[in-house]
């Protein structure tokens, strides 16, 4: 069957690597100019040699994005089922080796998070699980998504890699998108963050995509964790994977998210990381590529640079989120995935949307659609 | 001014609105009183069924507006169907704008699955709206199916590039037998003033108002370009050629004296 390993095997992580660093200023310019921008215009935009124009990009990208989505931000909320993992993943707070105390919601207690998360508005939800599949399987799934589907709009899902079939029977029950970062296409280096666990194996990721385009889900959300590796010719990667996926799955929409590693239980950061100036041009580049992608832009943004990148292509945000299983009001002290930076309730960032003059969307889809 | 009648309903103006993309519910409140519009789409999706003081439905009911709930979101006649009886259900009309746009790149119309969830709407008792394809041969088809108007594109949503399928909404216009809405594309109030001249019966907006910097003023520019236009096409502005009518070099000789 078709996967995107076909498309992603005819590169080299260093010709991509060097073609990037080659741009100069005459490629960004024509990038800047021209009407239907292509994956080599791409790479001239996050190229160094963009720097300097990136308040022309974030311009380019603001009114993008207005014309698309309107003045319009939507809201959601992450709610952490299980924070068991069998994996080693040496940036994870959750990673096997961390010896700390594991949980998995029951049903009492995904209720009592559902009437926490529902007191602040949100109609739309993500379920977060780290990768424990004799505990946290499709079983599990389907009853947490018993209990929460009459409470709320839209459901999506960031858990391990399943099979298609099981992405069908979710998206039969009622899995409106489901998330997946490739964390690194550099195919080595995955290997040396993923030592251990199902994860470990590079290529069943880089085509759970396919399988998720396969049951014709309404979304993919797609992402790089900035910090592991050069997040240019990651993200030239990640950007091929959406159009591979685009013209392949045409019936399904698209999200990017950006996480940059954060501070959490036994995580040594690298040497990687992505300055705020950079995510910024890495924002505004997809944006200028693709003007239909959503972008999502998380708590572990701190409260400056999340009011600031509202406007420059951001879709989706996320809001007073708790990143452990019990978070919101079972256990608000068990281990996080990681610390979130911007603290701020969804009220007040609710405020803060209304006040840069955008209308902050809880509602965007129906449960019975 | 023509009155405009659709279905059971008459109209005194000929501009419909679109509610989504605005900074507010408060400005989309100001924007749809500024248009004069007399009917204004909804999102079924965007709409809270379950409480009775949804946000976008409060600024409306103030409003003289009647609601034309549209099916945006699904991708198929089935699901079509399915949300147009929630949509009668919950906001009690049996109006509906069709919308099955499965690509969600260009939001382009699926002609064969609109085609389709219009025949069993119909039979339903809907007062059916398509988005479609200015396909002259569909708006047929759709006519036959019981369709009470067709909306064909200028140019792909939110796109604010004009009337990209001007000869083939000319060629719509005049095969109609029912009233022929252009919607998406329209970017600035002279697209809109076009298409009324050319014979188009409404048109609808959404993104150029919406997004504008300030769409009240807008909106009172898109009336009145909507006015100036139909008023126009009743008045029968004569015809456009493209070359001066020389005299008559072929039948000339019939003038002559033999």
């Amino acid at each position: 069957m078709k996967s995107f390993k076909e498309v992603f095997d005819q590169y080299s992580w260093k010709e991509v690597q060097a073609s990037i660093a080659a741009k100069t200023s005459v490629d960004v310019e024509a990038a800047l100019a021209s009407l239907h921008r292509t994956l080599d215009d791409f790479k001239a935009l996050i190229s160094p040699a963009a720097l300097p124009y990136l308040e022309q990009m974030a311009q380019q990208s603001h009114q993008l994005t207005k014309k698309r989505f309107g003045n319009t931000i939507q809201l959601f909320a992450p709610m952490y089922l299980s924070n068991e993992c069998n994996n080693i993943c040496t940036y994870c707070g959750f990673s096997f080796d961390n010896k700390i105390r594991r949980k998995t919601l029951s049903t009492a207690e995904i209720l009592q998070e559902i009437n926490e998360i529902k007191k602040h508005g949100f109609q739309h939800i993500l379920l977060v699980t780290g990768e424990a599949n004799h505990t946290v399987h499709v079983d599990y799934f389907l009853k947490a998504l018993q209990i929460i589907k009459p409470h709320f709009s839209n459901m999506s899902i960031e858990v391990q890699p399943l099979e298609e079939e099981e992405y069908r029977t979710l998206h039969k029950a009622g899995i409106y998108s489901v998330l997946v970062y490739q964390e690194t296409y550099h195919k080595d280096k995955y290997r040396d963050y993923h030592t251990k666990g199902k994860k470990s194996n590079f290529y069943y990721r880089l085509e759970t995509p396919d399988r998720i385009g396969r049951v014709g889900m309404h979304k993919i959300g797609l992402g790089v964790l900035l910090g592991l590796e050069d997040w240019r010719t990651d993200s030239f990667f990640c950007a091929l994977h959406l159009d591979y996926l685009q013209k392949t799955y045409w019936q399904t929409k698209y999200s990017l998210s950006f996480p940059r590693i954060r501070p959490a239980e036994g995580v040594h950061l690298t040497d990687h990381d992505i300055r705020d100036k950079e995510l910024v041009q890495l924002i505004c580049a997809y944006r200028l590529l693709n003007e239909n992608v959503e972008i999502s832009i998380s708590t572990r943004e701190t409260e400056s640079f999340r009011n600031h990148i509202l406007k420059l292509g951001t879709t989706t945000i996320s809001a007073g989120s708790k990143t452990n299983p019990g978070g919101y009001a079972v256990d608000p002290e068990s281990l996080e995935q990681f610390e979130i930076s911007d603290e701020r309730s969804a009220e007040q960032m609710a405020t803060v949307i209304a006040e840069q003059g955008y209308e902050p969307v809880w509602k965007d889809w129906g449960k019975n659609f | 001014m023509q009155k405009l009648t659709i279905a059971d309903k008459q109209f005194n103006s000929r501009l419909f609105l679109g509610t989504g993309k605005f900074a507010s519910s408060t400005k989309m409140e100001e924007a749809v009183l500024a248009s004069g519009a007399e009917l204004v789409t909804v999102a079924l999706k965007r709409i809270d069924l379950e409480t009775e003081t949804d946000n976008l439905l409060s600024h409306l009911q103030h409003t003289p507006v009647s609601l034309l709930p549209n099916t945006s979101g699904v991708r198929n006649a089935k699901e079509a169907v399915f949300a147009a009886q929630l949509a009668r259900e919950a906001l009690e009309t049996n109006w509906l704008k069709l919308e099955i746009h499965p690509d969600p790149k260009y939001l382009l119309p699926d002609p064969i699955e609109t085609l389709k969830a219009t025949e069993e709407l119909a039979k339903l008792g809907f007062i059916v709206l398509p988005y479609i394809h200015a396909d002259p041969v569909l708006c047929k088809r759709l006519e036959d199916a019981g369709t009470s108007a067709v909306m064909p594109l200028g140019a792909p949503i939110g796109s604010n590039k004009g009337l990209k399928t001007f000869d083939f909404l000319e060629i719509i216009i005049e095969q109609s037998g029912v009233p022929v809405i252009v919607d998406a594309g329209i970017g600035v109030p002279s697209d809109a003033t076009k298409a009324m001249e050319m014979g188009a019966d409404a048109v609808l907006v959404n993104t150029a108002i919406a997004v504008a910097g300030d769409p009240v003023q807008m909106s009172t520019a898109f009336k009145m370009a909507v006015e100036a236009g139909r008023m126009a096409y009743e008045a029968k502005s004569p015809k456009q050629t493209n070359q001066a009518i020389a005299s008559s070099p072929l039948t000339a000789f019939l003038h002559e004296k033999f």
